[in-house]
């Protein structure tokens, strides 16, 4: 399917996360066009191993999602995707996960529970991800390592306070994870 | 081509604010012929050079043609349609077959779904680094 071999790859990695935690200002921050959105149409039949239980009556259902746009060399596309946080069935939509590099899960300290179902996404579908905290306000009040024990991470998850705002602080955010990604395979070969 | 007032009253997560059932515009069909267009799959119109049958084509059809005279991704296709992207596969599919567009799949760095204890089917060192100098550079 190399029909036009003029293209460049594209790759993309998740940006995840509970709602208001951020992931829209960080595709802002870093995107070379202004975010745009796009929708999918879920059915009960992309569910997979979801649990519906709940829900068994809802047939479909629509999520959104936020995206933005790297051209990181004339023939390499990063394309970063903010996971709908404010919908409950985002992780249904299983061609998000599909050739992802790899995640970056937000947390807020304020309310760690929220970016729980985005750890399990990466977790169970055997993706890496990093760990970013972001300090609202430029404030974060706890350090890496008690955010890393509230969330249960293994020594091998990297956890990073950040800014989603600054633009430099993204950047270094998926650098740590694409070096991670890169890590996590050199060890395994 | 966007009209900026209804773009600013849309929420996409409302279903509300589109005139058009998305299905309408692929004949009620909800799959692709070719399920092969993942979200970043890079579309590129082909250049026709004698006289293309449009007839069978939609003014929607016409609309992704003029979005993507150099590589454009399809859930950017389907952002500036404002349609779902299931709805955008399906023209897609349509203008591929009639050999309208190109498509270039992204290297896949998964295969399918993952379960314990599954190999690592990462993505190549290469492209890796690649990656890692480009945002190095940003």
């Amino acid at each position: 399917m190399h029909a036009s071999d003029t293209a460049p790859d594209a790759v993309k990695i998740l940006i995840s996360g509970g709602f208001g935690v951020g992931k829209t200002t960080m595709v802002s921050s870093i995107s070379e066009i202004a975010p745009l959105r796009t929708e999918e149409t879920l059915t009960e039949a992309s569910a997979g191993v979801d649990d519906l239980t709940g829900v068994e009556k809802k047939a479909t259902t629509t999520v959104a999602l936020d995206f933005g746009r790297i051209t990181l060399t004339p023939d390499l596309v990063l394309y970063l995707f903010g996971t709908p946080g404010q919908q409950r069935f985002w992780f249904m939509w299983n061609d998000l996960a599909q050739g992802a590099l790899g995640g970056v899960v937000m947390v807020d300290t304020r309310r760690l529970e929220s970016s729980f179902a985005a750890i399990d996404f990466f977790e169970q579908r055997g993706i890496p991800f990093v760990v970013g905290a972001n300090s609202f306000d430029g404030r974060q009040f706890y350090s890496a390592e008690q955010i890393r024990s509230a969330l249960s991470l293994g020594p091998g998850i990297h956890v990073t306070i950040f800014d989603a705002r600054d633009r430099s602080s993204c950047r270094d955010i998926l650098l740590t994870l694409v070096e991670h990604v890169i890590a996590t395979i050199t060890a395994s070969a | 081509m966007s009209r900026p007032e209804e773009l600013q009253g849309f929420s996409a997560s409302s279903g509300y604010g589109r005139l058009v059932r998305p299905f309408t515009l692929t004949g009620g069909r909800t799959q692709p012929v070719r399920n092969v267009f993942s979200l970043i799959t890079l579309i590129t119109a082909v250049e026709v050079s004698d006289g293309p049958d449009n007839r069978s084509l939609q003014p929607e059809h016409h609309r992704i043609l003029r979005l993507c005279p150099r590589p454009i991704a399809v859930a950017e296709i389907a952002a500036h349609l404002d349609i779902p992207v299931s709805v955008t596969t399906i023209m897609l599919s349509d203008l591929l077959d009639a050999g309208r567009i190109s498509a270039r799949p992204p290297i896949q760095a998964y295969s399918g779904q993952s379960h314990k204890g599954q190999s690592y089917n990462g993505p190549e060192i290469a492209l890796l680094q690649k990656v890692r100098d480009g945002l190095a550079r940003l």
